[in-house]
């Protein structure tokens, strides 16, 4: 479970670097480029909330 | 008096009197003092940690950088890395940290490697490298409070009432102080950067997307990575480095100390991406200043947002955003300056006279805090350029305390003291050389790949610096002995 908590949580740390670099299509007004490092921003959070989920750590420790 | 400077000097004095209030209740030991006595809840680590990301750099550099260089410092102003290393990292120094009372991050260094000389070292690093950040926090609040109120305060007047709002507050109340008044200036600088991020594009430009097609067409090349100098390359390099830095800070570990819990740690790591979004709002501030004042050079590019504020704004409004940009500069400030004077007193005084009890040092920690503020405002008024040169250094200064702070989280450290001690002397070194002669890897290796070239030089030297690290470790290991003996405990995934 230690291993895959690991990989849920490094997967966006790798895909908020890659960068698209584009300008169209513009999505929610913005310049692709730019939505697709809002995304992932957004995308962290919901990976570290699922890594937090299946961290043995959580259990342990009150 | 204008409608605006009322409005700046009501949210000046809020801020005093919550930060005084926060103390009430509490006996004032070092560890409440410095650290909130290990005893903050997930909500407020969230706003002490989090609102690191709400700086001047919110309201100045975040929108100016967009003005200024379109998408490069743009997407710079995320950082994903943050969080996923505030996720593995900050529990087990926490719960070292809980475990063998250690209140700052010089503590941290000196405990693990038992070692007061490493805990000097690291101090002396971190305080020259803190307070040129807190003099340019002090700069952007002169200059924001100077155009927040149409030139009634001078830039160094609203300095040296600042300085002294915060001495107030933090001398008497320490963390707690801090704490308090971090959630207010959060909550303001939110809805005053989403309400503008939202009005500008709008009303300028009659919507999102009409705004960035016209920059688009009237500046080719602004909304993408340039191919050379800002490019791809240098943009993840830089990411990487700046998150390794970030938690090294001594102010951003203090925060970290004063959680109650690790699983608020692993939790704010969760929640705050989302926070960090709102930095786009402040984007978009910038992007709209881009064709309606297109004539700012130099450092007035940093004023992009006030320049649209006053354009469009009446004065008592103007006053709310002066008011949120000086929190965004003060209240940082003051966790700096709370870390600074416990960093001065437990890890430099105690080692000079070992003999002083922790109630001692707890008044001497706030008796250090108005000293360090008039130190700070002399070198706000006359440090020049050097300051400056000293603040481009601080990140990479503090990246190079990242090596040993990480090794030493391993079952086994593979790390001795002299191999701490010899990584961080050539990394800083290093830092300093290469920033002063104007070093980059593309003056080193002009033949070399743009890919290679543009990479940040902060991280090539972190890369020195592991090597000599470990090297100087293997070399200087005693056969048998082993330098983890009281750690066998912590392990970086745990």
């Amino acid at each position: 479970m230690k291993k895959l908590a690991f990989v849920t949580s490094i997967i966006p740390a790798l895909g908020s670097l890659v960068v698209i670099n584009r300008v169209e299509p513009y999505v929610l007004g913005m310049p692709f480029v730019l939505f697709w490092a809002i995304c992932w921003v957004c995308l962290t959070s919901l990976f570290l909330i699922i890594t937090n989920k299946i961290d043995p750590a959580n259990r342990e420790e009150e | 008096m204008n409608s605006a400077l009322l409005v700046i000097l009501f949210f000046l004095v809020l801020c005093i009197w919550l930060g005084l209030q926060a103390r009430k209740g509490k006996d004032m030991s070092l560890e409440q003092w410095a650290v909130g006595g290990r005893g903050f809840g997930g909500v407020l680590v969230f706003f002490l940690i989090a609102g690191e990301m709400f700086t001047t750099y919110t309201f100045l550099g975040a929108s100016g950088g967009a003005y200024r260089s379109g998408i490069p410092p743009a997407l710079y102003a995320f950082n994903c890395f943050y969080f996923v290393i505030a996720y593995w990292l900050l529990p087990p120094i926490w719960k070292y940290a809980k475990a063998n009372n250690v209140i700052s991050q010089s503590d941290f260094y000196d405990k693990k490697y038992n070692s007061p000389a490493l805990g000097v070292l690291v101090a002396i690093i971190s305080v020259v490298s803190i307070i040129p950040y807190l003099i340019m926090q002090l700069k952007g609040l002169g200059i924001i409070v100077a155009e927040t109120s149409y030139g009634t305060i001078s830039p160094s007047m609203a300095i040296v009432v600042g300085v002294i709002a915060i001495t107030i507050y933090v001398t008497a109340s320490g963390m707690h102080g801090v704490a308090w008044t971090a959630i207010i200036k959060d909550i303001m600088i939110l809805a005053v950067v989403v309400f503008m991020g939202i009005y500008f594009p709008l009303h300028y430009y009659g919507g999102m997307q009409p705004m960035f097609e016209s920059i688009n067409a009237a500046k080719e090349g602004f909304l993408i990575f340039p191919k050379e100098g800002l490019s791809i390359s240098w943009f993840v390099s830089a990411t990487i480095m700046t998150a390794l830095a970030f938690y090294m800070f001594p102010h951003m570990l203090a925060g970290v100390f004063s959680a109650k819990s690790p699983k608020s740690l692993r939790w704010n790591a969760g929640i705050m991406p989302i926070y960090q979004v709102i930095i786009v709002f402040s984007l978009f501030i910038g992007f709209s200043a881009v064709l309606q004042v297109p004539n700012l050079q130099g450092a007035d590019t940093d004023l992009a947002l006030f320049k649209m504020a006053k354009m469009s704004f009446d004065p008592w409004f103007v006053g709310v955003i002066g008011a949120s940009g000086a929190m965004a500069a003060l209240i940082p400030s003051s966790l700096v300056l709370t870390a600074i004077a416990t960093i001065l007193s437990k890890n430099i005084y105690k080692v000079w006279k070992p003999n002083t009890s922790d109630d001692q040092l707890a008044r001497l920690s706030r008796v250090l805090v108005p000293v360090i503020a008039l130190v700070v405002l002399y070198f706000t008024f006359n440090g020049g350029n050097s300051i400056f040169t000293l603040y481009l250094m601080a990140y990479s200064f503090m990246a190079q305390l990242f090596p040993a702070l990480f090794f030493s989280l391993w079952k086994k450290n593979p790390v001795t003291v002299q191999g701490a001690f010899a990584g961080m002397i050539v990394g800083i070194l290093m830092v300093v050389y290469s920033t002063i002669s104007g070093t980059t890897l593309a003056t080193l290796f002009p033949s070399f790949p743009q890919v290679i070239k543009d990479l940040d030089v902060g991280l090539a030297v972190l890369l020195v610096n592991v090597a000599v690290t470990l090297s100087v470790s293997v070399i200087t290991r005693k056969p048998g002995v082993k330098g983890e003996e009281k750690n066998e405990w912590t392990d970086l995934a745990n």
